[in-house]
Formats: C-alpha cells, sequence, structure tokens
C-alpha cells in the first residue's frame, strides 16, 4: 500500500508537464506561425548572408580580374557576360554582396552603438545631458541625410572608412530619436529606481534593466535602418562618392554599364545586366522589409504604417 | 494673443533657430579642411605667394567667426562665393562665381520638382484617401503591396526600369533629359517626363500610405462614430466632419514628402543626366569644390527646412481646435 510509485504526487505531474521550452523551441513554434511574405523574406536574406560570407569560394574569377573582351555577352564562360572593362559580371555581383551587405551591416551596428548608447546614457541622467543631445539631434535631422552625407564626403574624402563613420553619425540620429522615445517610459519604473537605489553603475543599468525591456522595437528598428543604410550606400557609389573601384559593390556596377541599356531592342540580355545589381538590391530590402514587417505585427503591432 | 499667433511665432523662432544651427554645420565644413588643401586645390607646382594669396581670399587669415558672420551676410545678398574649380598653380584664376553656376540649375531642378509635384500630389491624395475609405478590400490590399514594394526599390533602380521600358525597348520618351535656354517648353516637358514619372513613383508609394494611415486614424475617432450612429450619410461625415480635421495630417504628408523629393531629386538627375543642382552637387563632390558643395547643400537644406516649417504651420493653422479656442 505504501508504495511511493502508486501514491499520487502533484508536483511529479506537474513536473512533466511544465517542461520548458528552450529557445530554439520558441522560436520554431513562431517561424511555423509565420506568414508567407516573411517566410520568403528570410529565405532570401539567409541567401543572401550565405553567399556575402562565402563570396571567395563561389565566385568562379578574380573579384577585379580582367578579360580581353568588354562587354561580352552571356556565355557559358560568363554567365552574365563582362563588364566596360572587361571584368566578370556575375563574380562581381557575388562579391558586391560581400562589400555592398558587409559596410551596410558594419555601419548600422555603429550607429546603434552611438544612437542607442546615448540615448540610454540620456534618459537615465536626464536634465542637461538629455536636453544638448536632443537639440543636436534635431538640428542634425533638419539636414536630409543624402545631402549631409554628400556634405562630408566631399570634406574628408571617400574612403570606406570614412563612408562607415559618416553614415552611422547621420542614421544615429534616428536610432536616438527611437530609443530615447522607447526607452523613456522604461525609465521611471521601479526596478529602475531600485537598480539606481542599491548603487548600480549607469552601464549596468542600460544593460540589464532597460535594455532587455525595449528590445522588440530596437530590433525592428535595426531591420529598417539596415534597410535604409543600405540604400544610402548604394545610391552614394551609385553618384560615384561612395565604394571606390576596383571593390565590387551593386551601386556603381549599376552606374558602370548603364549605357548598355540603349541596345535592348538588339540584345535584351545586354540590357538586363545593368539592371541585375540593382535587382539585387531592390530584392533584398523587400525582403528586409517583409520580416520587419511581420516582426512588428507579433512583437505588440506596434507600428501599423512607418 | 491668439494662441495660433503664439504657436505660429513659436515654430518660426525654432525654423530660424534651426536655420542657424544647420548654417553653422554647413560653414564649418571649409573649417575642417585639412590644412594643405590650397595646394590640393591649386596644384603640386602652386608657389608659396599663390597659395597664401588663395588662404587670404578665403579669409583664412582671419578669426572664424568673424568669417562666419561675413559669409552670412554675402549669402544674404546673394553672393555664394567662387568655385575651387578654374584655380591654376601660377596664379591664373579662371573660376567663375559659384551664383552663375548654380542659379541656371536651380530653375531647371525646381522645374523638375513642380512638375512631379504636380502629378504625384493628386494621385497620392485620391489613392490614400479611396484605399482608407474601402480598407481591406482587394483595391487596398493592391495599392498596398505596389506601394510598399516600390518603396523598397531604389531610386535608380526605378529609373533604369523606366528607361528600359519606356526609352529603350518601346521609345515613347527620350531617355537623356538634356535641357538648355534653347529647348522650347513642349520639348523640356516631354524630356523631363521620365524623371517625373521616377520621382513620382517614389514619392507617390510614400505619401499615399501616409495619407491612408492619417485618415484611417481619423476615422477611427468617437466624434465620426458619433455622426455614423446619428445617421448622418457616408459623403457628410467625409466633408464635414473628416475632411476639417484632415487638413492637417495632409499638408503634413504632402510637404514632408516635397521635402524627400529635394533629396531624390539628386540620384534622378545623375541617372538621366539632367542639368539640375543635384548633378552639379555630386560634380563639386567628387573634384571636391567646397564653395559650390556649400552653395547647394544650403538651398537644399533651406527647401527642406521650410517646407517642414510650412507643414508644421499649416498644421496648427488649421486645426479646428486651435481655431475656436474656448
Amino acid at each position: 500500500m505504501n508504495n511511493a510509485d502508486e501514491s499520487y504526487s502533484p508536483l511529479n505531474e506537474s513536473a512533466t508537464r511544465i517542461t520548458r521550452r528552450t529557445r530554439a523551441q520558441k522560436i520554431w513554434l513562431g517561424l511555423k506561425k509565420a506568414p508567407l511574405s516573411a517566410w520568403f523574406g528570410l529565405i532570401v536574406i539567409i541567401a543572401y548572408l550565405l553567399v556575402a560570407l562565402f563570396a571567395q569560394l563561389l565566385a568562379p574569377y578574380g573579384e577585379a580580374q580582367i578579360f580581353p573582351e568588354p562587354y561580352a555577352q552571356w556565355s557559358a564562360e560568363h554567365i552574365f557576360g563582362t563588364d566596360q572593362i572587361g571584368r566578370d559580371v556575375y563574380t562581381r555581383l557575388i562579391y558586391g554582396a560581400q562589400n555592398t551587405i558587409g559596410i551596410a551591416l558594419v555601419t548600422t551596428f555603429l550607429s546603434f552603438l552611438i544612437g542607442g548608447g546615448l540615448a540610454l546614457a540620456a534618459t537615465i541622467t536626464r536634465g542637461w545631458t538629455d536636453q544638448i543631445l536632443s537639440r543636436t539631434v534635431d538640428a542634425l535631422m533638419a539636414i536630409p541625410s543624402l545631402i549631409f552625407a554628400l556634405m562630408l564626403l566631399s570634406m574628408f574624402g571617400s574612403s570606406i572608412t570614412s563612408l562607415i563613420i559618416i553614415i552611422a553619425v547621420l542614421d544615429s540620429t534616428r536610432v536616438f530619436r527611437l530609443t530615447r522615445s522607447v526607452a523613456i517610459n522604461v525609465v521611471v519604473m521601479d526596478y529602475v529606481e531600485a537598480a539606481r537605489l542599491r548603487g548600480e553603475g549607469i552601464g549596468w543599468i542600460m544593460r540589464k534593466e532597460i535594455l532587455p525591456n525595449i528590445m522588440p522595437p530596437l530590433v525592428a528598428e535595426f531591420g529598417l535602418r539596415f534597410c535604409f543604410v543600405f540604400l544610402t550606400v548604394a545610391a552614394l557609389s551609385f553618384l560615384g562618392v561612395g565604394i571606390q573601384p576596383p571593390a565590387a559593390d551593386w551601386g556603381s556596377m549599376v552606374r558602370e554599364n548603364a549605357s548598355l541599356i540603349q541596345f535592348a531592342r538588339y540584345d535584351i540580355k545586354a540590357a538586363i545586366t545593368p539592371l541585375l545589381p540593382a535587382a539585387a538590391i531592390a530584392l533584398l530590402t523587400v525582403a528586409v522589409n517583409f520580416v520587419v514587417d511581420w516582426f512588428l505585427h507579433k512583437t505588440s503591432g506596434l507600428r501599423d504604417e512607418f | 494673443m491668439h494662441p495660433i499667433v503664439s504657436t505660429i511665432l513659436q515654430r518660426l523662432g525654432l525654423g530660424l533657430f534651426t536655420l542657424f544651427i544647420v548654417s553653422v554645420i554647413i560653414f564649418s565644413s571649409l573649417e575642417m579642411l585639412p590644412g594643405d588643401f590650397g595646394e590640393s586645390v591649386l596644384g603640386q607646382a602652386a608657389t608659396e605667394e599663390t597659395v597664401t594669396a588663395f588662404r587670404k581670399e578665403l579669409g583664412l587669415d582671419k578669426p572664424a567667426y568673424l568669417r562666419y558672420f561675413e559669409w552670412v551676410g554675402s549669402v544674404m545678398t546673394g553672393d555664394l562665393g567662387t568655385s575651387f574649380s578654374g584655380r591654376a598653380a601660377s596664379g591664373v584664376d579662371r573660376s567663375r562665381p559659384v551664383v552663375d553656376l548654380v542659379a541656371p540649375r536651380l530653375w531647371n531642378t525646381l522645374f523638375l520638382a513642380g512638375m512631379t509635384a504636380l502629378i504625384a500630389v493628386p494621385l497620392a491624395l485620391f489613392l490614400g484617401i479611396t484605399s482608407a475609405l474601402y480598407r481591406n478590400s482587394l483595391y487596398d490590399r493592391t495599392v498596398n503591396v505596389t506601394t510598399l514594394t516600390t518603396i523598397s526599390f531604389p531610386e535608380f533602380f526605378v529609373a533604369y526600369l523606366l528607361i528600359l521600358f519606356l526609352a529603350s525597348l518601346w521609345p515613347v520618351f527620350p531617355s537623356l533629359a538634356t535641357v538648355d535656354d534653347t529647348t522650347s517648353f513642349g520639348q523640356r516637358v516631354l524630356k523631363t517626363a521620365l524623371p517625373a514619372l521616377t520621382l513620382t513613383l517614389v514619392i507617390v508609394a510614400h505619401m499615399m500610405r501616409m495619407t491612408r494611415a492619417a485618415i484611417i486614424n481619423l476615422l477611427a475617432s468617437p466624434y465620426i462614430e458619433m455622426a455614423l450612429l446619428k445617421g448622418s450619410s457616408r459623403s457628410e461625415i467625409i466633408i464635414k466632419h473628416a475632411l476639417p480635421n484632415a487638413w492637417a495630417p495632409i499638408a503634413t504628408v504632402i510637404a514632408f514628402n516635397l521635402a524627400y523629393l529635394v533629396v531624390g531629386v539628386v540620384v534622378v538627375e545623375v541617372v538621366f543626366v539632367y542639368p539640375g543642382i543635384g548633378q552639379l552637387m555630386v560634380d563639386a563632390v567628387t573634384t571636391r569644390d567646397i564653395p559650390v558643395v556649400q552653395a547647394c547643400a544650403l538651398i537644399f537644406a533651406g527647401t527642406y527646412i521650410i517646407l517642414n516649417l510650412v507643414a508644421d504651420i499649416i498644421g496648427t493653422v488649421t486645426n479646428p481646435r486651435l481655431l475656436h479656442p474656448r
């Protein structure tokens, strides 16, 4: 009668029932419910990242390797032909993924580091720091960022480092605005006050108390800012003041081969060549937008439009 | 004082302050150049005297704040300085005043922007209002997906797609928008058709989505429901209740997007080789011709700020709550 196995124990039962789902399981469950557009976006993003990471292995030729025939037609040797000085377009498309996406990612991270960090510091300390930072951001945002970037590039010259820093700083103003507006509601919570009374430093409060609570909007914003940075880098390179040759880049590739479009009636393939990098840019931005859209709906429906 | 007047004055003051900050930033772009830029402008062979004369001409021997006020003063009177290009090491100066470079191109850019606005604004308002009224219908969804896609496209992609289809495969419009003083008005319209169409596609998406959001927001407010329950007709609700409150968001949307147009114009002008101020600025950036860059940046930023200010003021002036204070 006193056999332990037969007696009822609520603890045992609940222990078997409530198995905590691992993070991977939670993500998988969320993904299963995701709409088709989000799946499409995710697959495209992963494909782009893989191409960018393994560009050296995937590309048939060297990034700046020059072949004797410029503007060669599409063929088995050159899948998308060659460009105006005889470089393989397919190879440069693959390397372009690495350069353009890499630079855009680094820039976005940097802008979040600057903008997010300053915004959190401003919301925690308040007072003069907050005032000065906010007014500076207001003034910087009053100039359209492409114009501002062009002006700064004319001063510092177009190197990849200055490109990254200039765009990151300009873009960090928008990150600052958003982070400040969401963090300001968290900063007044009791647990933040408690942490402050406990004597925690500003860095601890930023990382351990506030950041975990404002993560969803920041993640969504990261996607949107990435798109924006990516388009800005592409536009600047297209204008000839961004990523400089011989580095392959989608924006400048469009510009270099644009004249081929006039020959569309004679050779439609040649006319499509300059549109390939542009389409690559467009596809990635569309994909990121789809994923961000889904993520925003999932995490709270925070912003329906814009 | 009437609350509207004080609000407007406040906004104007804020706008002026922003303009001041922006002018300081643009002015200091000359300040932050590396010390040896005299040599890089005049060439390696420049003698000591020519470099000193050049620095003196720019006033680099005077303190910065004095030069700032001189600069602002001359900009106010329409003198934007002299271009860096055309200067030689020997001291021969064939450089042109920036105003002569900017003025004709500014007119071209305004022409393009004006044409775009004429097409884009009515189209976007129509699409935005109708899709808000018939929301979640097939029409609404189609418009939404289309605009979401065009928003994600870089301007030059849209531009080259249009060139491919409308200039190359089916030559309806010319692909290059090369205009000068001798071009007649009709020719000018025809040549700027493709750039204007590109810009329209780019900004209609933004404008339409913002209009739709504003109207939907409005239709959700209690007084609209009240009117509905009272038994007012659909058109009465829209004309009497919704529209007076919608002017503010719509004006903001229009001005915001015209300001956005200011930026989009740069890339589009380069694609179509249109002699506007955007292209001038890009060329000046590549040759590091700072006075021209400054002038263009000042024009762009000034327009941007003024348009946003106007939107703000229209938003306040048309606000029924402010018009009839209790």
